[in-house]
């Protein structure tokens, strides 16, 4: 326990070092890249908690990025400016459509679970295209970015540090609420359902509060994310953009508290990486992913400890 | 909004709806039998229209190159299946979908490699370019006409096969209790390979006939898949006739709904807000449809074992 504690704080002192040093060697690029990297981490811990923790296998998680983007940028394009505004709205509006989606998802499970996560994701993605008022299929810049006060989103800088901070916030929370007694009782309902009804536990509810949980977390992830590329559009809830926050779980090690982070560092590593050599990348992380998804099960967090759960 | 209209789109619906059914056959068949989501059946489609029209290109003839693309899928499918498919039956449904992510990643790319990223115009064979005559007094496609008739005409195929053959009882032994299958001697690898190739090809034949109507182009597949799952979720996994059925209903609901639903909103609410709202709440129909239909039978409307 001690070590994970350590190794925590090591990580944080390294990627709080990281943007005088970047900003010193001229690389603005790379901050660009850990930035993006952090917030879509906070995305992966909220699925990490549904997905590894709970057993629910949703494919349709990029619904809450879209929803926590917009938003923001709705709020803005109707004047409404204020940062924590936004957070509050994105967070709430991405737990009401959490609510919904799994108050009907979760009725069933396994393959049918899968699907219908992602034709719902799929639903809002065409609702997206479709409202011309917030800019269609094309999308839509921010006004401007969420003013927050004590700090300057514009400021590339600053904002690392506050998607570091909230990463690092989330990681200790999501810790704390599997360890509690109600993510025991989430594990508890993965691990056994019929056990776990027989000694009172219902998982309906407790899957459903873990659902809305990640959605509100994932919407978070979602406002951030909007500031950072500037612009909102439907492509942020793709199916693609699922998978990949699936992938990020999956390499990073299910049901582990840094899996998600890991994942999402490797992923997006992988994939920077491949694109500078090549513009087909993906005909190369094609079978990448399969191959990890077959040969290499625990994901990176199975190298160093067990699954918590 | 005339009586001919209506059935006009109705048709639409239909050919769309056995388009969709197409897909979902083989989508269903290999989740009921071999219990694998396989996600890269919409690559298999995409597959299916790029090889009819290159081969169609090459030999000069469509119906050569139908039936090159429908070959062509049928051996892409079954590579696949011995490649990768294969390993995943043992492991669970989020391995499975992972892995096909995988494969569609690298099928969307290559597709671009080869072809190119912009859509590639595909045409209908002369012979069925015209019109024909409706009862309605109205002039229907051919082509959409001939792709409802061999939808259907492959149903009823599929129906035989799966009912009347040799090859249907082990599909359906295969279904509803593979270790006893094999058990009584029958290669149940073998077989699951041919169900697979099977699959792939309907999927093929959903993509080349959908070539000249919609987009041929990377990615082309996806689009269609997910729609593929509210059939198969609405008509109730594993089962042919509830993939037959779920499809026509969505077909024909996403159609309607494209088609109707701005000008009926128009006459409630006001012109402008029927603009906005009218597109948007089509797009969303058909997943409307599924959550209302999950309401209140969580299994679908034809479940293929009680």
């Amino acid at each position: 326990m001690k070590a994970r504690l350590i190794s925590w704080i090591v990580a944080a002192v390294l990627l709080a070092a990281l943007p005088p040093l970047l900003l010193a060697l001229g690389q603005p690029f790379y901050l660009d890249l850990v930035r993006r990297i952090m917030i879509l981490a906070i995305a992966a811990i909220s699925l990490n908690l549904i997905l590894g923790y709970g057993g629910m296998v949703s494919f349709g998680h990029a619904a809450y990025i879209g929803v926590g983007a917009y938003a923001v940028g709705i709020l803005g394009f109707y004047g409404f400016f204020n940062g924590w505004l936004h957070i509050l709205v994105a967070m709430a509006a991405s737990a009401l459509v959490a609510l919904a989606i799994g108050a009907v998802s979760i009725r069933t499970s396994g393959i049918y679970f899968i699907m219908i996560t992602l034709a719902f994701t799929q639903m809002l993605y065409y609702l997206g295209i479709s409202v011309a008022e917030f800019g269609g299929d094309d999308g839509m810049r921010l006004k401007q970015r969420s003013q927050l006060g004590i700090v300057d989103l514009n400021d590339p800088v600053q904002f690392y540090y506050l998607a570091l901070v909230l990463m690092l916030l989330s990681v200790f929370l999501i810790h704390k609420l599997i360890n509690s007694r109600f993510g025991m009782a989430l594990r508890a309902c993965r691990s056994n359902e019929a056990r776990s009804r027989a000694i009172g536990f219902s998982p309906y509810p407790y899957r459903l509060a873990a659902f809305v949980i990640a959605g509100a977390l994932c919407g978070l992830a979602g406002a951030l994310y909007g500031n950072h590329i500037n612009y909102i559009t439907p492509s942020l809830m793709t199916w693609e953009q699922s998978g990949d926050l699936m992938f990020m779980v999956i390499l990073g090690g299910m049901a582990t508290t840094a899996g998600p982070v890991l994942g999402a560092f490797a992923l997006l590593i992988v994939e920077e990486v491949l694109k500078g050599w090549t513009e087909h990348w993906q005909v190369l992380m094609g079978p990448l992913l399969i191959l990890s998804v077959l040969f290499f099960r625990r994901g990176l967090a199975g190298i160093f400890y067990k699954p918590d759960a | 909004m005339t009586f001919s209209l209506v059935f006009e789109q109705l048709l639409n619906g239909l050919q769309f709806g056995v388009t969709l059914f197409l897909m979902a056959a083989g989508l269903t068949l290999v989740l009921g039998i071999m219990n694998v989501v396989n996600l890269a059946h919409g690559s298999l489609y995409m597959v299916g229209a790029y090889l009819a029209l290159a081969a169609a290109q090459w030999t000069g003839s469509y119906l050569l190159g139908a039936a090159l693309g429908l070959f062509g899928t049928l051996v892409v499918g079954m590579g696949v299946e011995v490649v990768v498919l294969r390993t995943l039956y043992d492991r669970d449904h989020l391995d499975q979908v992972l892995a096909t992510f995988g494969l569609i990643l690298f099928f969307n790319e290559l597709i671009a490699i080869v072809w190119g990223r912009a859509s590639l115009f595909a045409s209908p064979p002369s012979w069925l370019s015209g019109h024909i005559d409706l009862f309605t007094g109205s002039r229907y496609p051919a082509y959409r006409a001939a792709i409802i008739l061999v939808g259907l005409v492959t149903a009823l195929i599929l129906w035989y096969v799966v009912t009347r053959t040799r090859l249907g009882m082990l599909i359906r032994a295969g279904a509803s209790n593979r270790t006893m299958v094999a058990a009584l001697g029958v290669n149940i690898r073998l077989l699951y390979t041919v169900v697979f190739g099977f699959g792939a090809a309907l999927a093929g034949l959903a993509g080349l006939m959908a070539g000249p109507i919609y987009n041929v182009q990377p990615g082309m597949g996806e689009l269609v898949l997910i729609q593929v799952f509210v059939v198969v979720v609405i008509g109730g996994i594993g089962s042919i006739r509830g993939a037959l059925v779920g499809a026509i209903i969505v077909g024909i609901v996403d159609t309607l709904g494209r088609a109707f639903l701005k000008p009926l909103m128009a006459t409630i609410i006001s012109a402008p807000a029927a603009e906005s709202a009218g597109p948007a709440l089509a797009s969303m129909l058909i997943y409307l449809l599924m959550a209302v239909v999950l309401a209140i039978r969580p299994q679908g409307l034809f479940p293929a074992r009680g």
